[in-house]
């Protein structure tokens, strides 16, 4: 079988365009203009209601709630420390953070919920938590990307270039992703820094060795197996046929270059900021316009027990341009409307400073309350959800739990969230626990959803 | 003279077609053209069965796919070429079982078979079993020796469910802690799931509350040490405990009498129909990739066997000997059920689940890093643990199939399916191939790293300088424990002769192709 094969009876190319198709048939693939803006500006009016994919920004680590996004310049400097000068944003009363300029200008295309709440303070717990809208039990159940993957990937005809559910760039640890769903539904991690002249995508993108050669090496390989030559019938060999295939298409289809971000303009990639969480921002909005209903960017480095302000001062203008820069983009492609961003850490952190030694102006794990944002698929702009009491301690008004956030993202999409979780395990589940019986529940954020 | 001819020509048809009468020149290189094991036991039933449906054993594995399958199966590790040489040079009969006994007392038997008992018994620092280092470490210590030592089944178990004490000091007190909760019903379905292969949330729901009241004068503790626990006896109930046992007598025990005594002695007792039945059945899973009750750990009344007899034949070899799990393996792996080639006389669907053939397997994430390592040499793997911990740096010679903690972990673990140890469940440990599997060894900066710096490849090469067929007849045996056909032969030596393409090249395409054989990725 040779890389360009037909899958099915279509041909690749083929596929690749229905799975587009799914996207509003907004066929851009890689570069920005295979179709022109005029045709971008009429399938955007055609566009079906309801989201299509995730963007999460796994704010590994667990960022300041007081720094980002729910400032509190009135409780005095022993809880916002030096960053007391929040900034007003394009929404009128929505105040965020001095170190977040950029989003500021664009406060009209997220929510912000101020009341997000588990109680949680321990980071496997938490990230389980928030990732799966569950406490931890004696099954370890999918997070979100996972089940996204189940009801979007290959099991419902999934037929995009690369995996469902793609991790930027490295995997998260510290929790089994697919949980009892197994293997099939975790994600693909990339590894590689797209910063770098050359994303290395593990395994996608081989370093040194010439498409000539690995050609040569694949005829060889045929030639040479001989157990699998004995044993034609066996339907193992076979799925590890078909596996193979799918590896060679990674490598010399469209993945290659879908991974290729040389192929934007240089101009919109300084924008996005040229550091790695500003290119996996990039990175999502491609892989999104590709068809990938699930991308994760693991952003780690929030964990500021000591250093803490120096670290905000350094991490926050990226987040500011990566992130803003992403909901822009997003936005001009008519890509925003179908594609849920989800920004979360496991937890807030400790809103009074900790001045002391050995903390010297860190801040600790928060989980009583924190923030969250999102932005499109169905979910309405320009709000806030929630509020948190003056010092940002506690949760004021509306609390919003894991389960709550992750059950309205499911609606968006189109999946039940009160519906059962297939499985192979015969486990007899439901996607979510039932709200207000199983686990603590605010509701689902009608605030924000369509009637 | 004319009836003569007829059968020839029968023969000749039949041989033309492919089937059913083996000729030595349509032998592959992982058949054998007769048996030179004898039946056991075990063949009597398996053959019986197959024969109510029209099949048979397939042909003898060649000694060549022998030696390489049972030490993977055995000890979970490649066989070394010399290891290869001497046992094909070895004409006598009984080889295969004095292999057999060998690879049984290898230190490596330990090591992997302490690996998959850790997976039942979910031995692992982190979320969701919390045991953190210093417990895994001892735990893990525990589980070798007791292999190490042959301490005999029965025995295993019993220090397992009735130990009390610092989970540090008293190793096998982790077996409750290792529990996802620490109620009676959470304690009573792991002891179920791990002894009697069974699922509580199968069994009605006074049978699972009888069971559960034998783990609820349990009780646990902190103490000054970071992460101790104390197992102990609840003094608090003054009164007795009236319990009922699974299969459904009553028993009186006394205040200050340990409820899971009672329990212990019931369970391990020659008598008791769970015991010895989830263990071999459990064992026959593991060396012949499915269980007679399948799954090994879903045992229930309307799961039923697929060869009863069979399973009755290795529970009375479990008892005849003693409860030491030994003689169940040499029982099995002398069997010609074992020793058949992996290539099915034909495809059907009872073929597999009957034992027609040995059935391929892809090897366990463990063993096939271990395999990449041990081919190719040169430094060692990184692993990482999500908690600080000191035993995440490991010596370069270490053996993955030896790490005794399901929290330290690496991308390549993850990726090719290495169980998450959070329920103690066989399907937890998955060798489904993925194309993501595929791709990291087809295109893998980690692989390809291996290849082009491997120390004993480049000694091969230095070796066989001056002969290009002795060349790859050697790589050939290093990668795959056999000699190349002399179709192989001629199809990598014309691959050398390649236009531009540097021997340096040739061989490390050679040994990329090999090691993405079906051959080199399954036990076949």
């Amino acid at each position: 079988m040779s890389a360009s094969v037909q899958s099915g009876g279509i041909t690749r190319r083929e596929a690749l365009r229905r799975a587009l198709a799914g996207i509003g048939g907004l066929a851009v693939f890689g570069a920005r203009g295979l179709m022109g803006q005029d045709a971008r500006a009429t399938t955007q009016a055609t566009q079906p209601r309801g989201a299509k994919a995730v963007i999460q920004i796994w704010m590994w680590g667990g960022p300041s709630h007081l720094d980002t996004f729910d400032p509190k310049p009135e409780a005095g400097s022993d809880y916002c420390g030096p960053l007391n000068k929040p900034i007003e944003t394009n929404v009128p009363g929505i105040r965020i953070c001095e170190l977040l300029p950029l989003l500021a200008q664009h406060a009209d295309k997220y929510a912000i919920i101020r009341s997000m709440t588990h109680g949680v303070n321990s980071h496997e717990t938490a990230a389980y938590l928030v990732q799966t809208g569950r406490k931890p039990d004696r099954l370890v159940y999918p997070c979100v990307g996972a089940v996204v993957s189940l009801f979007k990937g290959y099991d419902r005809g999934y037929q995009a270039c690369v995996p469902p559910y793609i991790v930027l760039t490295q995997p998260q640890g510290r929790f089994s992703e697919a949980g009892f769903l197994g293997q099939r539904y975790k994600p693909f991690a990339t590894g590689g820094d797209p910063n770098q002249p050359r994303f290395a995508v593990e395994g996608i993108v081989a370093q040194d060795i010439s498409d000539e050669r690995q050609h040569r090496r694949r005829n060889l390989l045929h030639k040479l197996d001989t157990l699998g030559l004995a044993a034609p019938g066996n339907p193992h060999f076979q799925l590890l046929d078909q596996c193979e295939a799918g590896a060679y298409e990674m490598m010399f289809g469209e993945a290659g270059r879908l991974f290729d971000l040389a192929q934007e303009p240089a101009e919109l990639r300084d924008r996005y900021g040229r550091n790695m969480f500003g290119q996996s921002c990039l990175m999502a909005r491609r892989l999104v316009e590709a068809g990938v209903p699930y991308v994760t960017i693991n952003y780690g480095g929030w964990d500021t027990h000591k250093r803490h302000f120096e670290t905000m001062r350094r991490k926050l203008p990226e987040l500011d341009a990566g992130l803003a820069t992403l909901l822009v983009d997003l936005d001009q492609r008519g890509l925003l409307a179908h594609t849920i961003v989800w920004w979360s850490g496991e937890f807030g952190r400790t809103p009074r400073v900790q001045w002391e030694a050995p903390w010297n102006g860190g801040r600790g794990h928060w989980g009583d309350c924190f923030s969250a944002l999102v932005a499109g698929g169905g979910f309405q702009r320009g709000k806030v959800v929630g509020a948190s009491t003056a010092t940002g301690e506690e949760v004021a008004e509306r609390p919003v739990y894991p389960s709550d956030l992750i059950g309205s993202i499911y609606e968006l999409l189109g999946i039940d969230p009160d519906g059962p979780l297939p499985n192979s395990r015969g486990l007899d589940v439901r996607l979510l626990p039932a709200p207000g019986t199983d686990a603590p529940s605010g509701g689902r954020l009608r605030e924000l959803m369509p009637p | 003279m004319a009836f003569g001819r007829t059968i020839v020509i029968a023969l000749i048809v039949s041989l033309a077609a492919g089937a059913p009468f083996a000729s030595a020149q349509a032998l592959s290189p992982f058949e054998a053209d007769h048996w030179v094991t004898p039946p056991n036991v075990v063949d009597e039933h398996i053959t019986a069965a197959l024969a109510q449906h029209g099949l048979e054993l397939a042909n003898p594995c060649s000694d060549e796919v022998f030696i390489r399958r049972v030490y993977l199966d055995v000890i979970g590790t490649l066989p070394e070429p010399a290891e290869v040489q001497q046992f094909l040079e070895d004409g006598r009969l009984e080889k295969r079982s004095e292999l057999i006994d060998r690879l049984l007392a290898r230190d490596e038997f330990a090591d992997y078979w302490a690996l998959k008992w850790c997976d039942v018994l979910r031995v692992k620092s982190e979320f969701p079993i919390n045991l953190w280092p210093n417990a895994v470490q001892a735990y893990h210590r525990w589980v070798r020796d007791a292999i190490a030592n042959n301490k005999p089944y029965d025995q295993f178990a019993r220090e397992l469910l009735t130990s009390s004490g610092s989970n540090f000091r008293v190793p096998p007190a982790n077996f409750y802690r290792a529990a996802a909760g620490h109620e009676p019903s959470a304690l009573a379905a792991v002891v179920a799931l791990t002894f009697m292969g069974s699922r509580v949330d199968t069994w009605p729901e006074k049978q699972r509350h009888n069971l559960e009241a034998f783990f609820s004068r349990l009780a646990f503790k902190s103490t000054g040490e970071w992460k101790e626990e104390i197992i102990y006896l609840d003094p608090a109930p003054r009164g007795p405990l009236d319990a009922v046992l699974p299969d459904g007598s009553s028993v009186r025990i006394e205040a200050g009498e340990d409820p899971r005594k009672v329990f212990a002695d019931w369970l391990i007792s020659a008598e008791n129909p769970w015991f010895a039945r989830a263990v071999v059945n459990r064992t026959w899973f593991w060396l012949m990739g499915r269980g007679i009750i399948h799954e090994p750990d879903d045992i229930r009344p309307d799961n039923p066997p697929s060869n009863p007899e069979l399973l009755a034949v290795l529970e009375r070899e479990l008892l005849r000997a003693e409860f030491d799990l030994r003689a169940v393996y040499r029982l099995i792996l002398r069997s010609r059920t074992y020793q058949q080639s992996s290539i099915a006389r034909r495809d059907c669907p009872e073929a597999e689940t009957l034992f027609a053939y040995y059935p391929v397997r892809r090897l366990d994430a463990e063993v096939l890093v271990d395999a990449l390592c041990q081919v190719f040499g040169g430094p060692g793997e990184s692993y990482t643990s999500a908690i600080p911990e000191p035993f995440t740096v490991i010596p370069k010679d270490q053996r993955t199939i030896t790490l005794a903690d399901g929290s330290i972990t690496s991308p390549f673990l993850e990726l090719f399916g290495r169980p998450p140890r959070d329920t103690g469940l066989m399907s937890e440990r998955n060798n489904q191939p993925t194309r993501a599997q595929r791709l990291h060894l087809i295109n893998s900066s980690h692989v390809q790293k291996k290849i082009e710096n491997s120390p004993r490849l480049r000694k091969i090469v230095a070796d066989n300088r001056k002969d290009r067929r002795k060349l790859i007849s050697a790589i050939y045996m290093h990668l795959l424990s056999r000699s190349p056909t002399p179709e192989e032969l001629d199809i990598a030596e014309e691959y050398f002769k390649t236009a531009g393409l540097l021997q340096r090249q040739a061989v490390d395409d050679l040994a990329w192709a090999l090691i993405n054989t079906k051959e080199f990725f399954y036990r076949h």
